[in-house]
């Protein structure tokens, strides 16, 4: 076990690496200079430097490239172009919105699908199987910003249930923090939680029909004992990779959602940093993303383990 | 037991979803395709005098906040969305499909380890990450929504590939072919590839739409089709501030999008249907 | 008063009859053994016995178990039964079992599943029923998963969860079909043991009549959903009253005509072939470690030869097939075909591999689906520098040869049957009239008569082409009445070799011996000739 652990965290720490050499060439190639353009034409090539220097921006590739990931592991993320302010301090603000709401959408996703995936295969061929299948076709097929526009329609602007945008902020409470989230979830939930649940019910079916389902059948176990002593657990390995799929998804799902309810997450913030060519924002937010990508991929691998005991010796 | 190509096209036409699913997917490619002849109006005259109109006889979608009919508008946009995800799709089969070949024909080797952990890799940008960097750097444009499904599609296409060769490797026709002198590139693509064809053709499918949906959402965001390039996820976009007054302007574009995708996927899933038990059945 | 009465019983499985008019009964403290080829319905009766068949399945006449209406018992009921009453064993030790749970836990399962009992309590039964299917507790503690056992043991466990309650029926459905010989005597010694000691009755499941002459009390003989014959068993092979029953017992022992035409000129010759597979690291800087599945080996095969070579799974006969193919090279000895390296200078040698060819077990995965028959026969040309212009007729006449006739060559694979496919798979193999054919396992999983058949057309084979074989097989009968010399191959070694008729009447090597004993034989006194079909 600890052994399988140890191989999936070098191959994440690789991924890791790889990555920020990707995402920092890409920002490598940009032409121009930021330092130009925040301090404008007027500047001296003197104050120019200094700021260069502050920036981190002088030196070689590789001094830069070390400086930027040196930082990043400090938890410095640099200093925005734009704001002059940290953009560590930018991002944890955002992080806030950001990250409840995709794991808000997660559990709404994960707590829809299991039971309607294991009650339409549990009903294979029934009525409800066929509805939970119409249903969950429909939901992989709408766009989930358009959705989010049409619940804006109904629930904030007709029904004024909600606000049609905007965060209450976690200073006013919980609740009403939760309440100005909840439209945005259902939104990003909904073609995730239709995926999973497809997932979910083709994944049981195919473990029903394994030879140990017979053979807990011959002992005497019903149906229904058989799907839930043995046929669930076994079914979960491909639902687990679809989760940890999905969460890289729902983070990117949040951006373009944020921007349907005027959230100011992460989403926002690069849109914003994007328009004002900010790139060392866009570079370490999609950095970040990354990470949270791969942990998140790392958490799936740890849990096969645990469901599987094959994979605790392989290794 | 065996299905001749009769009985495959008999079976076919009986399935509902791949019937259903086709008919929805003809309709939308022949408005874009009828759209290069001719449309209702012309997308690139402003009519401010009749913006925002809900629908009616002269104008059976409505019409913009220009004045522009949203019928036009959708078949025009339906060549954006189509071709986009089209050349995604082919990115992803171009590249992913001879990986994931490789990758098979030497598994355990240091190729097939590089392959796989690049494809891991890719996995970690979701393509709405890697248009971030694209448009961050280069720009936003059509061409930038292509490139970042197509970059996410290969490692779909070489996964999928890779994981039906590894299978096929072990069948004795390989064993055969190997007997017969046939080395790995050979054989991959004499015996591996027609037998992955129709995991491809339902893959294939399901990419297109998750294609779709994709340039939809960037495109919303900006990050995708420019203007004046009409594209559904632009529509929508521009109704999101008039949604409360001008519903219609919304709900079509998104309609347009959910019927597309929808056909698409159960196109999928029929084909899938009705290709896997012969592929069980013809390979055991 | 019997145990199981079947009595006119028809399955329908979605209109498609499956059985018609089966009957047969089992006693208490008796084996039944149940024989036929695939297609019989012998599995599809054990079905209907637990009441376990597929969806779409009607069944009509009397099925009593220890004097309950199986086929009007509510499923509640049924489950009762089930495991209490009656224990299943099946084919596939491999797949029977959940990988994700420990032996243990799933043997207590039956127990826990039909009495009140704590979970301990359970466990120490199960630690009982594991003891008696002889998985000792300090080898095989409760807490091993599935994935940590050998074949042979997880049949073992599967049996422990049959037997846990004591059943009154035991259904073994081919318990020993996926196994080695060694193994499957055991099994079927385990089972015998088990049935005396509880006296369960038990119904036998097998298309092998050797192993059920060995065994069971009464014999049924199956054949497409119908009993053909069934009676003491005996009786059933003294009399053969039905046709079938005596073409069944020719093709199970069936011993093609072959004249001996062994040249004393070496064809192939294998020296000190030594094959060593590198073993996944351990650690990060753990030096290489070696399994050597191929050890010192040498042979050699003689124009017009056979030589049958046996051994169990992962004795190592498949890699030095491999090797012999010019699959993968040899870590050291040499491997000669008529004086010529098959391997030289790390590259296989062409000109030597046109003179030999191959045919695989799996007559249904030996095909591209997607290729016509004319292509697929015509594949080895490859081995050609270039195809020759009458090909087209080369192929048409081979196809002819094998009794399969040239207008196959249009048609897709999936077209013929398991035994038409092992023709043409002869066929592909004589293509370029090689000197040596290796069958591996060419006819095992052929059903007996399709086998006799496939066995008579290698014989004819052999004189018209001039061949030699290379004979591999684990069927112990086969190998004796089609090869001129045999090798027994363990753990990479050749143990015994020698002329087939002089190994097997009189073994050397403990080995030998053990696996001569471990094969189930056909009683002699069956009638001779009998009606061929």
């Amino acid at each position: 076990m600890l052994r399988y652990a140890l191989k999936r965290l070098v191959s994440l720490a690789i991924s890791l690496v790889v990555a920020s050499v990707v995402i920092f060439a890409m920002v490598e190639v940009v032409p121009g200079d930021p330092a130009a353009y925040m301090l404008g034409i007027n500047a001296t090539e003197e104050t120019l430097n200094a700021l260069r220097d502050q920036l981190g921006l002088n030196g070689t590739l590789l001094e830069r490239y070390a400086g930027w990931v040196g930082g990043m592991l400090r938890g410095d993320f640099g200093t925005s172009y734009t704001y002059r302010t940290p953009v560590a301090e930018m991002i944890g603000e955002r992080l806030w919105i950001s990250l409840p709401l995709a794991l808000f959408a997660l559990t709404l996703s994960t707590a829809i699908a299991f039971p309607a995936g294991i009650w339409a295969a549990s009903k294979r061929g029934s009525l409800v199987d066929t509805s939970v299948m119409g249903v969950t076709q429909l939901g992989v097929a709408i766009p989930n910003f358009w959705f989010a526009m049409l619940m804006v329609l109904v629930f904030a602007i007709n029904l004024r249930w909600f606000n049609a945008g905007g965060f209450a902020g976690w200073d006013a409470g919980i609740l009403p923090a939760m309440k100005s989230l909840t439209l945005p979830a259902i939104a990003l939930a909904l073609p995730q939680a239709s995926i999973l649940a497809r997932v979910m019910r083709s994944s049981l079916l195919d473990t029903l029909g394994e030879d140990f389902i017979r053979t807990a059948r011959a002992k005497g176990l019903s149906k229904r004992q058989a799907l839930w002593r043995h046929a669930l657990r076994n079914a979960l390995i491909p639902v687990l990779t679809i989760i940890g799929l999905q969460f890289s998804f729902l983070m990117a799902g949040a951006i373009i959602i944020e921007n349907v309810f005027f959230l100011p997450g992460l989403g926002r913030l690069v849109f914003q940093s994007i328009s004002a060519r900010d790139l060392i924002v866009v570079e370490s937010v999609v950095m970040l993303l990354v990470f949270a990508v791969v942990m998140v991929n790392f958490a799936v691998d740890l849990a096969y383990a645990v469901v599987d005991p094959r994979l605790r010796v392989r290794a | 037991m065996s299905l001749t190509e009769e009985s495959l096209a008999r079976a076919a036409l009986r399935s509902r979803n791949l019937m259903l699913g086709a008919a929805l997917t003809l309709i939308f490619a022949g408005a874009a395709l009828i759209s290069f002849l001719w449309v209702p109006y012309d997308i690139t005259q402003l009519d401010i005098a009749n913006k925002i109109k809900g629908p009616s006889g002269a104008h059976p979608l409505g019409t913009d906040h220009f004045g522009r009919d949203i019928l036009s508008m959708i078949m025009v946009g339906a060549r954006t969305s189509i071709a986009v995800a089209l050349v995604a799709v082919g990115i992803g089969m171009g590249l992913g499909v001879p990986l994931g070949l490789a990758a098979a024909a030497k598994t355990g080797s240091l190729l097939d380890e590089v392959i796989m952990r690049g494809n891991d890799l890719v996995f970690a940008f979701p393509s709405l990450l890697i248009a971030i960097m694209i448009t961050a750097v280069f720009g936003a444009s059509a061409l930038n929504a292509i490139i970042a499904i197509g970059i996410f599609n290969i490692p779909v296409f070489a996964r999928l590939v890779r994981g039906a060769a590894l299978s096929l490797w072990t069948r004795d026709y390989v064993l055969a072919a190997r007997v017969s002198g046939k080395g790995a590139a050979r054989i991959s693509v004499e015996h591996i590839l027609p037998n992955v064809t129709n995991l491809l053709i339902v893959q294939g499918t399901i990419q297109f739409s998750l294609g779709i949906l994709a340039e939809a959402g960037l495109s919303y965001v900006g990050l995708g089709a420019q203007p004046p390039l009409p594209s559904w996820g632009r529509m929508l976009a521009d109704s999101q501030t008039m949604i409360s007054f001008a519903p219609h302007m919304a709900l079509f574009p998104g309609l347009a999008i959910l019927l597309t995708v929808l056909g698409l996927n159960l196109m999928g899933d029929g084909l899938r249907d009705l290709l896997d038990p012969r592929l069980r059945r013809g390979a055991r | 008063m019997s145990l199981l009465e079947i009595e006119g019983l028809d399955l329908d499985i979605h209109g498609a009859p499956i059985l018609r008019g089966v009957s047969m009964s089992v006693a208490p403290g008796q084996i039944v053994g149940v024989i036929g080829e695939s297609g019989s319905g012998k599995s599809m009766t054990a079905f209907a016995v637990l009441q376990l068949l597929p969806e779409g399945a009607m069944c009509r006449g009397r099925v009593e178990l220890n004097g309950h209406d199986m086929l009007g018992l509510p499923e509640p009921s049924l489950c009762r039964l089930r495991g209490n009453e009656v224990g299943m064993v099946f084919q596939e030790p491999m797949t029977a079992l959940n990988p994700i749970k420990t032996i243990g836990e799933q043997v207590a399962e039956t127990i826990l599943i039909h009495e009140d009992v704590s979970k301990r309590a359970a466990m120490a039964r199960a630690r009982e029923a594991l003891d008696r299917c002889e998985l000792p507790g300090d080898r095989f503690p409760m807490s091993r998963y599935p994935h940590e056992l050998s074949g042979g043991q997880r049949q073992r466990v599967v049996i422990a969860m049959a037997i846990a309650l004591r059943p009154k029926l035991l259904i073994a459905d081919e318990p020993t079909t996926a196994l080695d010989v060694t193994t499957q005597a055991e099994i079927l010694r385990l089972i015998r043991r088990l049935v005396e000691e509880d006296s369960m009755g038990c119904m036998l499941i097998t298309h092998d009549l050797a192993v059920v002459a060995d065994m069971a009390d009464e014999i049924v003989i199956m054949r497409r959903g119908e009993v053909v014959e069934a009676g003491p068993t005996a009786q059933v092979f003294a009399e053969m009253n039905h046709p079938y029953t005596r073409a069944l017992f020719e093709a199970s022992g069936h011993q093609p005509v072959r004249e001996a035409q062994t040249q004393s000129v070496p064809l192939l010759q294998v020296r000190d072939a030594v094959r060593d597979y590198a073993l996944p690291r351990n650690r990060l800087f753990a030096p290489q470690d070696y399994f050597r599945a191929v050890n010192r080996v040498s042979l050699t095969i003689e124009r017009g030869e056979s030589l049958g070579l046996v051994g169990e799974s992962g004795c190592g006969k498949s890699t030095l097939t491999r090797a012999i193919l010019g699959l993968e090279e040899l870590q050291g000895g040499e491997i000669l075909l008529d004086g010529a390296p098959v391997f030289s200078g790390h590259q296989p040698n062409r000109a030597v591999r046109r003179r030999m060819q191959v045919v695989f077990q799996d007559p249904y995965g030996s095909f591209n689906p997607r290729w016509k028959v004319a292509r697929l026969v015509a594949e080895p040309f490859h081995l050609m520098d270039a195809r020759p212009a009458d090909w087209r007729d080369q192929v048409a006449k081979v196809l002819e040869d094998v009794g399969i006739g040239a207008d196959a060559m249009h048609r897709y694979i999936h077209e013929f049957s398991g035994g038409q496919r092992q023709r043409i798979a002869i066929a592909r193999a004589l293509i370029l009239r090689p000197e040596l054919v290796v069958l591996d396992e060419a006819v095992s999983a052929l059903d007996v008569s399709i086998r006799a058949q496939i066995l008579d057309l290698l014989a004819a084979l052999q004189k018209d082409y001039g061949l030699s074989y290379l004979f591999i097989s684990h069927d112990l009968s086969v190998v004796r009445n089609i090869t001129d010399r045999v090798l027994v191959m363990r753990a990479g070694e050749i143990v015994e070799q020698g002329k087939t008729a002089a190994v097997f009447d009189n073994p050397q090597n403990w080995y030998t011996k053990k696996l001569i004993e471990a094969a189930p034989v056909l009683p002699d006194h069956g009638v001779a000739g009998g009606g061929a079909e």
